[in-house]
């Protein structure tokens, strides 16, 4: 891994707003998806792996059609007054100072080529409402600055009339791919999903194998034989979880606890082989089909399998589109147990079995921790955990409280619905990125930074897998280590005790096999 | 009636249709278009009462941009809460004492801070200019409308404060003007050239509303992502078209 190619950004005790440098991050640009990556989404592809022959009336085409199935497009594209209140919200744009990565400026990179073909004064006064023609530079910016947005939706929070620039990057994207323009890492991955099940295109055995290999870690470790099933009938949950939980650190200490926690809660659940991925990039790249397709695996896998009830574990994209589009996509759920929230978060379960005092807790066992939580934007902003507005912040710190007796939160400006993104989400973790990524981390890497500081933290807890896997990698351009970044279910299972776990269990430390 | 009266009363009724007609199509086509999903920016109200309450701070107390900056919100603040002022203020030009809603026009509040809504109109105007001109993440998203929006509407403030204590018009012929237009029974325009000014750009401003960012007035109460109630898991939300997919295959019966 090299580690000298781009500038690391410094960080400081308060955040500094940069003056803007245009062209900054003009070079970044993710690979575009080949023929063969196109070809499997249902896209087309020009020669070249570029733009198809008659790309402009597309790409209009396709502009027009958004307008008319997207309220949110069309309003959107008429109400931004340019008042600035969102330039200086984006990560993207603290750290790169790349104005084209102000969100209003970015959702103008769509909306001067709106107001160009759709508008009165585009039409007829482009200049003075500063709308342009559609040539293949506007393209390229739109492909380039697209990409350097992680549909945060932090800016929207801060818009006086709920602008969201992640619905105009989604849409942007889908009009993209539909001219050939598609990215490569999303375009890859969701083709593994609709055949094998899961975006690493882990096999059946290969899932049975690592989850036996689990079973004989977890029972090494604590005496106790918790089970990690897949594809059991008739069980009542069915748990879908992001397929990084399955090898990835320190996501798969995540998985442990879920099974701890089940185990203790004496419910019998599974996973399935087919839906064995809670990641929906269809998401990320704003199509309605494609996300639709991989939220139904879960449908299919619900009825074959009999299941009660579906869980989710830790990620967030996957439960912004679990918790608000699941009954939209995959629904009616008529055929599940209507007693429990459809889909249920993880965090939910795991909560209310707190509540209930079923789980044995002893929270020495994280004493060498002292914990922060980094709130994922799609749960900040995109969804709830828990029953009251707001509880999606409140559920994972009480969590953790429960299991930990050291807990600080970062800076007010940088938790729940203000949260910065980790720099990795919405379909940029990937390594063609990495600048991108590691310069995005900067508000959040400055706030930790500052609460490793002052309140001696050491370590951050995340619901999040892209936020797990965006860390684990980043924190060391900052000058901190790559296990400092923790699941919330690995502080469970860290704390849990089972009944029957002997004391002459071996004591290693979860956090320690985390490095 | 004078060549100059016939060219208002026509501007004035050609003004108006445009606004009208103009916001009415554009909310019908928001209208008309759905939105397939739900995307309310949380934390966000679970019931329809609570998304009132939401509107109620976003609409009154621009509570997001409070949170987002605060020298926008105040010369923002600044300006719509005087525009609103002028608005009831300038109520007196369009009825009559006699009217039941005449209380609107003739309380302190608007006759009292209504009077000097003028100059903090043009402060928080000033202000915005200002912003928009030296921040410079401010500068560069700017296009020329952006800037010519705000000097209209100063100047629109300008002509209306010059009314109040430069020179005066001849009030009590304009208001027989401006009944006139409402009863078609059409009366001569006062032609001091401050108020034909003033009335010009009023008049400018309303025909180009309905194509301009001044959208965001309607466009507000249109954005999912505010007006969207948080309850995916207890109500299922379909679009037309989404259930047109899902009849096509079936897949979800």
């Amino acid at each position: 891994m090299a580690k000298v190619d781009y500038v690391i950004p410094e960080t400081h005790e308060f955040p500094i707003i940069p003056s803007v440098m245009e062209g900054a991050m003009a070079h970044s640009s993710p690979f575009i998806a080949g023929e063969e990556f196109q070809t499997d989404m249902g896209f087309p592809s020009g020669e070249d792996k570029g733009l198809v022959d008659d790309w402009k009336n597309i790409f209009l085409a396709q502009l027009k059609e958004k307008l008319s199935k997207y309220r949110s497009l069309l309003v959107f594209m008429d109400t931004c007054v340019k008042c600035g209140a969102c330039t200086d919200k984006c990560h993207y744009f603290i750290g790169t100072a790349d104005p084209k990565n102000m969100p209003v400026a970015r959702q103008d990179l769509l909306r001067k080529v709106y107001r160009r073909y759709f508008t009165f004064a585009g039409k007829w006064f482009p200049k003075l409402v500063g709308a342009i023609d559609l040539t293949e530079e506007a393209i390229k910016d739109m492909y380039d600055y697209y990409h350097q947005c992680s549909e945060c939706r932090r800016c929207a929070v801060f818009c006086p009339f709920g602008i969201d620039t992640a619905e105009v990057t989604m849409a942007a994207r889908d009009m993209l791919a539909h001219i050939g323009m598609g990215q490569k890492y999303s375009n890859q991955i969701i083709p593994k999903v609709h055949k094998i099940g899961n975006n690493l295109g882990l096999p059946e055995p290969a899932l049975i194998d690592t989850l036996e290999g689990l079973e004989e870690e977890v029972e090494e470790d604590i005496n106790v034989k918790v089970r990690f099933p897949l594809d059991e009938k008739g069980a009542e949950i069915l748990l879908v979880t992001p397929s990084a939980d399955f090898f990835a650190e320190p996501h798969i200490d995540g998985l442990i606890g879920y099974a701890k926690v089940f185990h203790a809660a004496g419910v019998t659940w599974t996973m399935s082989s087919k839906a064995s991925e809670a990641a929906n990039f269809g998401l990320f790249i704003g199509n309605y089909e494609h996300m639709r397709e991989i939220s139904l695996r879960i449908r299919d896998a619900a009825k074959d399998l009999g299941v009660k009830r579906i869980i989710f574990g830790e990620c967030g994209h996957a439960w912004r589109v679990a918790y608000n589009h699941l009954n939209t996509l995959a629904g009616p759920w008529d055929f599940l147990d209507q007693n429990y929230p459809i889909p249920q978060h993880i965090l939910e379960f795991t909560k209310d079995c707190l509540d209930r005092n079923i789980l044995n807790i002893d929270k020495t066992e994280n004493d060498h921790m002292t914990l922060t939580f980094h709130d994922s934007c799609n749960i900040a902003r995109a969804s709830r955990i828990g029953d009251t507005p707001g509880s999606q912040f409140t559920t994972p710190r009480q969590v953790i409280k429960a299991v930990c007796n050291n807990f600080h939160d970062m800076s007010a400006d940088t938790i729940n619905d203000q949260t910065f993104c980790c720099g990795g989400g919405g379909g940029l973790l990937t390594d063609d990125l990495m600048e991108l990524r590691i310069k995005g981390a900067l508000p959040r890497m400055e706030a930790l930074k500052n609460v490793s500081k002052d309140y001696g933290v050491t370590h951050m807890a995340a619901i999040c897998a892209i936020c797990k896997s965006q860390f684990t990698k980043v924190l060391p351009y900052y000058g901190m280590t790559m296990d400092q970044i923790v699941s919330v279910h690995q502080l469970v299972s860290n704390a849990i005790i089972l009944d029957g776990q002997g004391e002459e269990a071996d004591d290693s430390d979860d956090a320690e096999a985390a490095a | 009636m004078s060549a100059l009266s016939i060219l208002y009363v026509i501007l004035f009724y050609v003004a108006m249709i445009t606004l009208v007609a103009g916001i009415t199509n554009k909310m019908l086509q928001y209208k008309r278009v759905p939105a397939p999903l739900k995307i309310a920016v949380t934390p966000a109200p679970l019931t329809r009462k609570g998304v009132a309450y939401r509107f109620f701070t976003e609409v009154v107390l621009f509570n997001s941009l409070f949170r987002a900056t605060k020298w926008t919100w105040i010369f923002g603040f600044m300006f719509h809460a005087s525009l609103l002022l002028a608005f009831f203020r300038h109520l007196r030009y369009v009825i009559s004492p006699d009217s039941f809603i005449w209380p609107l026009v003739n309380n302190m509040v608007v006759q009292s801070f209504g009077h000097y809504a003028g100059f903090a109109m043009v402060i928080g105007l000033l202000g915005l200019l200002t912003r928009r001109i030296f921040v410079d993440r401010v500068r560069y998203i700017s296009s020329p409308s952006d800037y010519l929006m705000l000097l209209l509407i100063i100047g629109i403030a300008t002509t209306g404060l010059m009314m109040s204590y430069v020179a005066h018009t001849d009030i009590v012929q304009l208001k027989a003007f401006v009944m006139g237009l409402f009863l078609f029974d059409w009366q001569n325009l006062p032609s001091d050239f401050v108020l034909l000014a003033h009335l010009t750009m009023v008049l400018f401003l309303a025909m180009i509303f309905p194509v301009s960012k001044l959208l965001h007035a309607p466009g507000l109460f249109m954005a999912p992502t505010r007006y969207q109630v948080d309850n995916p898991r207890e109500k299922r939300h379909l679009s037309p078209w989404g259930a047109e997919i899902e009849a096509k295959d079936g897949r979800n019966a």
